[in-house]
């Protein structure tokens, strides 16, 4: 039987913030983005907003309504890539198997650990929260069980500065009552067809016939059922053992609406520079294009394309990306948000297959060496060393720096 | 109460930072007589974490902190 911690930031971004303030830290705080900028979007809340029914995700004017004396601190994504290495640095202390979950989250696997550690599972929960409450300042929750599922779940049972065990022998009584929402991936699409064939709580998926859900759900029904009878078997990652990359993307909600393909050029033009300076940095080229676009009325469409020829340079990137806008929006409504991606993977050394008939493929390989140099350029000089002269034709629209501002990274379980 | 301060300090070849002085708000310098305790903490009075130092200066025992280069003293 393995022996597995969640530990869980508690508010990470805004407990930061309180730690930092001690003036607001009696108040109710939450970490919001720029409603200038149209990012008024709160992204965090500490324990006194939560009570008063913040809740993340939500606009800045709706959280006002509920907290009139709410305090809006803007982020500061440094000092919390900070305080997550500075936490995963305590961890590392007592194992070499941790994973991250976002920044604010991680597993810890102390099995092979606990014979030189001399001790047991929840002391070393126990000592961790201390210390990462002397030492940075902020609690955090730990769950501790004999898998990830289970110890994720029980690290948000009890909050803040808590230490939950879901152990093998009581999580049926534990784990089983609780509604199939808490389980990791059951989201509010999958609760409401679970809900449907009547699983309302873990322990009835746990106790359906798995054929029946596997029939219904799909894969997702075997994993799931697997998941709630605690056979989840994922390996928490080592230090050594980096994750495989299958996508990399930017995106940005724009400082005003884009009425016109021209607008979506400019943005898009700054998104795929980025995106094709990540995939050289990971040595990696793209086979395909994903686009994101939500209008003014938050309505969300995303689609995506193959390309012939794997390549790691902004302009046949970009031209995708306008290549599906063209074909899939219809401009009903102007555009707020937009983000590109780009899919399909592979290696960069990979040998690329020249024509003979025409050298597209060539003029590609001379297009990577010129953004190579630019690369180059702005690492020594800044990112504003050389710019497109398109990026001076809406400074406000185009007058961002995803590859540097872009920090906090999606996670999958499944990698 | 979080005072920043300028701190002089002494870099070991074995890359560990102990102030040996501190300068006041109104430039009076002020020598760090003994270190009495060397370790993470963070400061919930002042608002900050990093490396504490607890000090004896003139006599009296403070905390110092070295939070990411920016040093503070807790009052």
């Amino acid at each position: 039987m393995r022996s597995i911690l969640h530990i869980d930031m508690n508010n990470f971004y805004a407990s930061v913030e309180c730690l930092y303030r001690p003036e607001i830290r009696n108040f109710p705080v939450a970490v919001a983005g720029d409603p200038l900028n149209r990012h008024g979007i709160i992204l965090a809340k500490n324990m006194l907003a939560k009570k008063l029914g913040v809740t993340t995700g939500e606009a800045i004017w709706e959280a006002k309504l509920k907290a009139p004396d709410l305090v809006l601190v803007p982020p500061d994504y440094k000092k919390y890539l900070r305080f997550s290495r500075m936490a995963r640095e305590i961890y590392y202390e007592y194992s070499d198997q941790v994973e991250a979950f976002g920044l604010d989250e991680n597993w810890i696997d102390l099995t092979g650990s606990l014979q030189y550690l001399r001790s047991d599972p929840v002391s070393i929960a126990n000592t961790i929260r201390r210390r990462v409450k002397e030492e940075l300042g902020v609690t955090v929750s730990v769950g501790v069980s004999f898998n990830k599922i289970f110890a994720k779940l029980g690290s948000d049972l009890k909050k803040p500065d808590a230490t939950t065990v879901i152990a093998y022998e009581n999580f049926r009584d534990i784990v089983w009552p609780l509604p199939v929402g808490e389980l990791l991936y059951v989201g509010r699409a999958m609760a409401k067809r679970l809900e449907l064939i009547a699983v309302n709580t873990i322990g009835d998926l746990a106790r359906t016939d798995v054929s029946i859900l596997k029939r219904k759900l799909g894969k997702w029904g075997e994993i799931l059922w697997l998941f709630a009878n605690g056979q989840d078997t994922s390996p928490v990652r080592r230090i050594s053992e980096s994750e495989q990359i299958k996508s990399i993307g930017n995106g940005t909600t724009c400082p005003r609406d884009l009425t016109t393909e021209q607008d979506v050029r400019l943005v898009f033009t700054v998104l795929a520079e980025s995106v094709a300076a990540r995939l050289r940095d990971c040595c990696m080229k793209c086979r395909g294009v994903q686009i994101f676009l939500r209008d003014s009325s938050l309505f969300t469409i995303s689609r995506q394309k193959k390309m012939e020829l794997p390549c790691c340079t902004s302009a046949p990137i970009l031209e995708t990306a306008m290549e599906l806008l063209r074909l899939h929006y219809r401009w009903h409504k102007p555009l707020r948000s937009v983000s590109l991606s780009a899919i399909y993977l592979v290696t960069a050394n990979k040998h690329t297959q020249l024509s003979l008939f025409d050298d597209t493929a060539e003029r590609l390989l001379v297009q990577e060496q010129i953004e190579k140099t630019v690369d180059e350029l702005r690492y020594r000089f800044g990112h504003n060393a050389v710019l497109r002269a398109s990026a001076l034709l809406d400074p406000k629209l185009t007058g961002f720096n995803p590859k540097e501002d872009h920090t906090i990274h999606p996670y999958s379980y499944f990698r | 109460m979080k005072i920043n301060l300028k701190v002089n300090a002494e870099f070991d070849t074995d890359g560990t930072i102990r102030p040996t002085s501190i300068v006041w708000e109104d430039g009076r310098v002020f020598a760090v007589d003994r270190i009495l305790d060397i370790r993470k903490a963070a400061s919930l009075k002042a608002g900050g974490a990093g490396m504490r130092y607890i000090c004896r200066i003139c006599g009296r025992t403070v905390s110092l902190f070295n939070d990411d280069n920016h040093w503070f003293m807790e009052t």
